[in-house]
């Protein structure tokens, strides 16, 4: 009996804790099949008395959800592509080339990635505002095309690749980009992968540089639609905010089941 | 190796210099030059010299800001590494069953802010009532917000860090008779040292950033209980039309995140050997 209880209580633990975070989640797709009634009456019940799928219908008949999904899904491929498709030359140049300047430029790089974007948004806005591109794709997507964290992550991982497979392909008559993007590209393909996901998921998420840069509906995206959910309802109309919750966290929560090895990866650094 | 072209490796990073430049480089320049006009966006900028800075030190409001955002940053970081250790100790184990609650630990660090703001807003909502209308509870609420967030990736890192422990170590001390108390106390904490500095100023340096779950739950209240640095920023400028006064507090909330990021790469090449 002894040893049966020394070996159990990492399991119970381990059920405690896994609860703490899934019990929330249970609690907002729960809420978000609940009616307002109900939430009234029973807020903190687990189960709702019958799947009622209303607050889904308000969620879908206040905002365009498809377009704010196409808005937010099409600026994180974006800025996860460019970031990847100029990490790549960026990377070779000051992992494998030797120039004059080489020291500068990776400081440059280096010194970006203590500036965050909370640091730069004041005037950047302004910036934008000048050339009347507030509220549009470029002040989503622009600012985040070159990604300092990539061009280190591309740079330390193109350290490791011989010498020899490049001056192997030159003399096989591949130009530069060749070599770039059809020889390099593929051997980093773990890296490369990692570092579209961490991005695409980032962006898809962000809640704060779509704020700033954005006054109107013109490119709203979801994080910011679900938000403006809770802020136009009054009182405790969280059925509805919670139905939005779960659009929004649904694909990537699917995504991360898919790919949680790549995430994984990027975290540990 | 030797380029092939003395131009290659410029046009190579021509676009990554470029970009980060504009967005990352020269907007600090600009906030520096920005902070010593009064402008309100509306009427033309006027030079006031350090009229902003002395403003905002005035009534200690400065002061407030920033011991205000190192106190939540504080909570955070410490609530982070706790619960994120203990968690990594209870699931470095084989069954299949610990790679679940890693899995739905570590879910939440995925998951956006807004998802999480909400959720907890909506959890903490007593039929209108809440902690966070509390004043003394509110910044409180709001660390245990980002605690919940983050802690699944402090539990990773370290993960990482107890499975590099070499198990000959382990078991050398288990023959010498220590103890599993004094086995975790002299053999593993020493040795995960390097990754809890890690976690330790990346925890920093994001929660120091924090700005989705004031604006999302709290709005910088009740009263000013919540304004962190961020936050008062995006107040100065976008409610209070201010450029001058936000641009000076940018100034020094990133003055103030160099420092902390100093800490970050002392223990960035502290981890480096160990963690590739």
């Amino acid at each position: 009996m002894t040893v049966r209880v020394r070996h159990g209580w990492p399991y119970l633990a381990g059920a405690v804790s896994a609860a703490a975070w899934v019990g929330p989640y249970a609690w907002m797709v729960a809420t978000s099949f609940k009616t307002l009634p109900e939430i009234v009456a029973h807020p903190a019940a687990l189960l709702p008395e019958h799947l009622d799928l209303r607050a889904y219908r308000e969620v879908f008949a206040a905002m365009p959800v498809a377009r704010y999904m196409a808005v937010t899904i099409g600026m994180a491929a974006a800025i996860a592509t460019a970031q990847v498709a100029l990490a790549l030359p960026a990377g070779y140049a000051l992992a494998k080339l030797r120039f004059t300047g080489r020291r500068f430029a990776f400081g440059t790089v280096l010194a970006c990635l203590l500036v965050p974007a909370q640091a730069t948004f004041v005037p950047v806005f302004l910036m934008f505002a000048r050339l009347r591109l507030v509220d549009t794709m470029t002040a989503l997507v622009l600012p985040f095309a070159a990604s300092a964290f990539g061009t280190f992550l591309v740079r330390q991982s193109l350290m490791s690749v011989p010498d020899e497979i490049i001056e192997a392909a030159r003399m096989d008559g591949a130009g530069e980009w060749t070599i770039v993007y059809r020889i390099l590209a593929p051997m980093l393909r773990p890296t490369l992968v990692s570092l579209f996901l961490v991005s695409f998921v980032f962006h898809y998420s962000d809640y704060f540089w779509p704020l700033v840069m954005t006054t109107g509906d013109a490119v709203r995206t979801l994080p910011l639609g679900v938000a403006l959910l809770r802020e136009q309802g009054t009182g405790v109309r969280w059925h509805i905010v919670m139905a939005g919750n779960v659009v929004l966290s649904a694909p990537v929560l699917a995504l991360f089941a898919v790919a949680q090895r790549q995430l994984l990866r990027a975290v540990r650094g | 190796m030797r380029p092939r072209s003395r131009w290659h490796p410029w046009t190579m990073l021509a676009p990554t210099l470029a970009l980060l430049f504009v967005f990352f480089l020269f907007p600090i320049g600009v906030a520096a030059f920005e902070s010593a006009f009064s402008w309100d966006l509306l009427t033309p900028p006027r030079y006031v010299g350090v009229a902003n800075y002395r403003a905002l030190a005035a009534h200690g409001e400065l002061l407030r800001i920033a011991l205000r955002t190192l106190g939540y940053s504080g909570l955070v970081v410490v609530g982070t590494m706790s619960l994120g250790l203990a968690m990594a100790l209870l699931v470095n184990r084989r069954a299949r069953f610990f790679a679940l609650v890693r899995a739905s630990i570590f879910s939440a660090y995925v998951v956006s802010w807004v998802a999480v703001a909400l959720l907890w807003m909506g959890l903490f909502d007593r039929g209108g009532r809440s902690l966070l209308g509390d004043p003394r509870w509110a910044l409180p609420a709001l660390a245990f917000v980002g605690v919940w967030k983050l802690a699944g990736y402090a539990m990773i890192l370290f993960l990482a860090g107890l499975q590099a422990v070499p198990p000959s170590l382990l078991e050398a001390a288990a023959l010498d008779g220590a103890g599993a108390w004094q086995r975790f106390r002299h053999v593993t904490l020493p040795l995960l040292m390097p990754t809890a500095g890690f976690v330790a100023t990346t925890t920093l340096v994001t929660s120091f950033q924090a700005f989705d779950v004031v604006r999302i739950m709290t709005q910088g209240g009740p009263g000013r209980a919540t304004e962190l640095f961020v936050y008062a920023i995006y107040e100065q400028v976008f409610l209070d039309l201010s450029v001058g006064r936000a641009s000076a507090l940018t100034v020094v909330f990133f003055a103030m995140l160099l420092g902390l990021s100093a800490l970050q790469l002392r223990a960035w090449r502290a981890r480096g050997p160990a963690a590739q």
